[in-house]
């Protein structure tokens, strides 16, 4: 028998100046009594506070058969003023009803967050493991590295089932990202590893300095990056262990950053 | 003002030749004095540093702490900070940053280690307001900056025609418009080459326009120097740095001020001291690492770091700060653009970022970040330079102790490199971990000395004073010295300098730190905030000489694409000033 711990949010109102939350995260909540909880920091501007101002926590524990012992967190509501929800997480589950704010789940290792609003930007900065699916759209930056460095995400997976912005995986070396819809600018700029897939248009710079990894958009690219050259095309690629299907135009680049560069793009023929 | 008894310590003050005597340290209004009355005892703050090590505050004496391209190097570099955080205090601000800390922060890690004055290696003088302004926004420390004349317009038309006089009053003049401390010539003749995208590579080509040589800057501007009678010495960051084989150039470029004599004329009173507090130097190479490369390419790299360190020790016109690589992230920011771009090309696989700046008619800049990492073999090769420059030279006065902050490293980094010099075991254990050309491409795996801590006194406070010109009141404990002083927890007589983390541990954060007779950081934790100052000189020439200077100034001024009465910094961009009278009436030995 195994004993997992639900933790469930409740926000209790709107939340006016952003707070800066990485105390909601499995490995921080465990073991952790509902007071104890509600006495984790957070910061508000300048200001230290604590959770519970803005949040009702609930604990209960069930107890399952089978699995690991675990925590998993519930947000049942709007979190979208609510920064580095799940940051550095290494092992447990959020779920958040509403939306989230920036850094959700970035750096995380392991574990799992479903957000089924939007998640703002920077989710997944860093990340080296885990599962990060965002229901809505996502903010700029997601999987991508942080500011001013080009070592990303090295692990685990994004899923995006709405749009993303911009550098969407920028400097990404490994680990997944999923976006059912379209992207902004420079998505993958700087990719050297793992695979980025783009369920619809992207606008430009897809692979820009892109030296080693992969990029697929099934949908339109509308500038497409000047350092590509064209590498023949390809019927339903197998990259890694996922099978993409359609016909595909190949590119590898690129070349304005390297004399042998190994990322590819693969842009549906049919949009070409 | 405070009063202060430092008991019963073990005393490292070179200049006056102690050597861990236990002994107590009186200071009196902030400024050493050589006993208290009883009166005064009764009412001083008394430090009981039994079974310490006291020193007098530490002297950095180059490092890039202030100015454009430290903050250039700042916000390229955001994930230099992300990691790097300082939270605020009841006091203190809070700052972020590793190897270019924001400048609160900046001044805080150099108290932490019982440092009390620093010195900015190179200040454009068009970027001089932004350097005060930051160096007035530095907490803890007394500073000041040298002046980057090396490639000026200027000073280039007048060395080439000869006019040392009217050159010397030029230098004299932009010491006090700039509030600047001494010169700095950097990659002579070579950074206005750069501008056409050109450098040079001996000391006697001419440069492009103004025709004049490496060889012609560095002894004119010694010769300018000396006439002046500055505190510091010309202070020279030579040609080809960053070249294999470029120790050849470096012993030749040292030896060119040779003739010129040494003369401090500084209307200042000197502090009391048992050795002669003047320089005994013309020239102060900086980070002799960089310019101590043998081989010829990259393949064959190797240290050159004998060959130069065999020069110096038969050279007594010579000082040295070593430039450090003590492995790990660093930010190359020099006023040297081409070598910046050498880097960039050598490192940058795959377009990593860099800057390069021109600052017209005056010299120029880049940046880039490096990480020095003991698995290459270059950096290996490097770490091995940067130890043998000061213990392949044998006198220690000829010797001062940096990182080239934040070139080779961080100056948060400095425990770290005292702990190679005290330790054959230390530097054995590092090169275990190096890339095999550490050691296969250097002479340090065969070098025995261990350093003493009265060498490191010397290396790290007393020499960096003097070489400046700082000993009239920094870097020892005589009467009359500022009372900045160190307490580190390291007991002398039960010390074992091959613990290479106690040596660490007590160098990085000082029992206590020390300045003007205030306790200022008390095991690394900030406890005041004293508010430091800031040193320029003001040298005097003959009236009619500077007007004759003036005159051509103002005439070539048209090149620059700002007003003459915007050049100088006004004195509000000084808070705390102390103006040094050089070659007036009353200077003088």
């Amino acid at each position: 028998m195994v004993l997992t711990r639900k933790v469930r949010l409740s926000p209790k109102g709107e939340i006016e100046i952003m707070i800066e939350a990485e105390s909601i995260s499995p490995d921080t909540f465990a073991g952790k009594s509902e007071m104890e909880i509600g006495r984790l920091a957070v910061w508000q501007g300048p200001r230290e506070a604590q959770l519970l101002e803005f949040f009702e926590i609930d604990v209960t524990e069930e107890e399952t058969g089978d699995g690991v012992s675990a925590v998993d967190i519930l947000i049942d509501g709007d979190a979208s003023r609510v920064k580095r929800i799940g940051q550095r997480m290494t092992s447990g589950r959020i779920e958040i009803l509403g939306s989230a704010g920036m850094h959700l789940g970035s750096e995380m290792a392991g574990g799992e967050i479903r957000v089924r609003g939007n998640a703002g930007p920077w989710a997944g900065m860093n990340m080296t493991g885990g599962l990060l699916e965002v229901g809505g759209d996502a903010g700029d930056h997601a999987g991508s590295a942080y500011r001013g460095s080009w070592r990303g995400m090295t692990g685990g997976k994004i899923l995006i089932h709405g749009n993303a912005r911009s550098q969407l995986g920028g400097g990404m070396a490994g680990g997944e990202i999923v976006v059912g819809g379209s992207v902004e600018n420079f998505c993958g700029i700087r990719q050297n590893g793992g695979l980025i897939v783009v369920g619809k248009d992207a606008v430009r710079g897809v692979g820009a300095e892109m030296v080693g990894g992969s990029i697929v958009v099934l949908g339109r690219i509308h500038q497409f990056t000047p350092g590509f050259g064209a590498a023949g095309s390809e019927v339903d690629p197998t990259i890694g262990d996922r099978k993409i299907e359609g016909r595909f135009a190949k590119f590898t680049g690129d070349y304005a950053i390297s004399k042998s560069p190994k990322g590819v793009l693969y842009a549906r023929e049919a949009m070409i | 003002m405070p009063t202060m008894v430092i008991k019963n310590g073990h005393v490292f003050d070179p200049l006056n030749e102690i050597d861990g005597e236990v002994m107590d340290v009186f200071i009196k209004d902030g400024k050493v004095v050589e006993d208290l009355t009883r009166a005064d005892l009764a009412r001083a703050e008394a430090i009981d540093a039994r079974g310490k090590t006291v020193m007098p505050g530490g002297v950095d004496s180059h490092a890039h702490v202030a100015g454009a391209k430290v903050n250039a190097g700042r916000l390229m570099r955001p994930e230099d900070h992300i990691g790097s955080v300082r939270q605020r205090t009841e006091i203190t601000h809070s700052g972020s940053g590793y190897t270019v800390p924001t400048v609160y922060k900046q001044g805080y890690d150099y108290s932490a280690m019982g440092y009390t004055t620093v010195f900015e290696a190179a200040m454009p003088p068009l970027e001089a307001r932004h350097t005060h302004e930051e160096m007035r926004s530095t907490p803890m420390l007394d500073m000041g900056a040298y002046l980057v004349l090396g490639n000026n317009w200027f000073l280039m038309r007048y060395l080439h025609e000869g006019e040392v006089e009217k050159a010397a009053a030029y230098v004299a003049w932009m010491m006090k418009a700039h509030k600047a401390y001494g010169i700095k010539c950097v990659n002579p003749a070579g950074v206005e080459n750069w501008g056409w995208g050109k450098n040079v590579h001996s000391l006697d080509e001419p440069n492009i326009h103004f025709e004049v040589t490496a060889r012609e800057v560095i002894h004119g501007l010694a010769e300018v120097n000396e006439r002046l009678g500055m505190p510091i010495s010309l202070h020279l960051h030579a040609n080809n740095l960053g070249h294999p084989g470029n120790a050849e150039i470096t012993k030749e470029s040292l030896e060119v001020p040779s003739d010129v004599v040494p003369s401090q004329k500084m209307g200042v009173e000197w502090a009391e001291t048992k050795l002669d507090p003047h320089r005994a130097q013309s020239v102060y190479l900086a980070h002799a690492q960089f310019n101590a490369f043998g081989g010829t390419s990259w393949r064959d790299f190797e240290s050159g770091a004998a060959g130069l360190a065999r020069y110096v020790n038969k050279a007594d016109h010579v000082v040295i700060d070593n430039g450090a690589v003590p492995f790990g992230p660093a930010t190359c920011m020099t006023g040297d653009g081409p070598s910046i771009h050498d880097l960039y090309v050598l490192a940058g696989i795959g377009g990593q970022k860099w800057s390069n700046t021109d600052v017209e008619l005056e010299c120029g800049s880049g940046v880039i970040p490096f990480t020095y990492l003991k698995g290459n073999p270059i950096s290996a090769v490097q770490w091995a330079i940067g130890l043998e420059m000061l213990l392949l030279v044998e006198d220690p006065w000829k010797t001062i102790m940096t990182t080239d902050h934040p070139n080779g490293g961080v100056f948060t980094k400095y425990p770290q490199v005292i702990a190679w010099l005290m330790s054959r075991r230390a530097r054995d254990a590092t090169a275990a971990e190096c890339h095999k050309w550490g050691y296969d491409r250097s002479s340090l795996g065969g070098v025995e000395r261990e350093m003493t801590l009265f060498e490191i006194a010397i290396l790290t406070r007393a020499n960096a004073a003097r070489t400046i010109g700082m000993a009239y009141r920094k870097g020892h404990l005589g009467e009359g010295a500022d009372g900045d002083v160190a307490v580190y927890d390291i007991d002398p007589e039960n010390f074992n300098p091959a613990d290479s983390d106690e040596v660490i541990r007590a160098f990085s954060r000082a029992d206590l730190t020390i300045k003007d007779g205030m306790v200022v950081a008390r095991k690394g934790e900030v406890v005041a905030i004293p508010e430091g100052r800031r040193y320029y000189c003001k040298p005097e020439v003959d009236e009619g000489l500077a007007k004759d200077m003036m005159a051509d100034v103002r005439e070539w001024f048209k090149y620059y694409t700002i007003g003459f009465a915007n050049y100088p910094v006004p004195d509000k961009y000084l808070r705390k000033p102390e103006a040094i009278v050089v070659n007036g009436a009353e200077g003088g030995w």
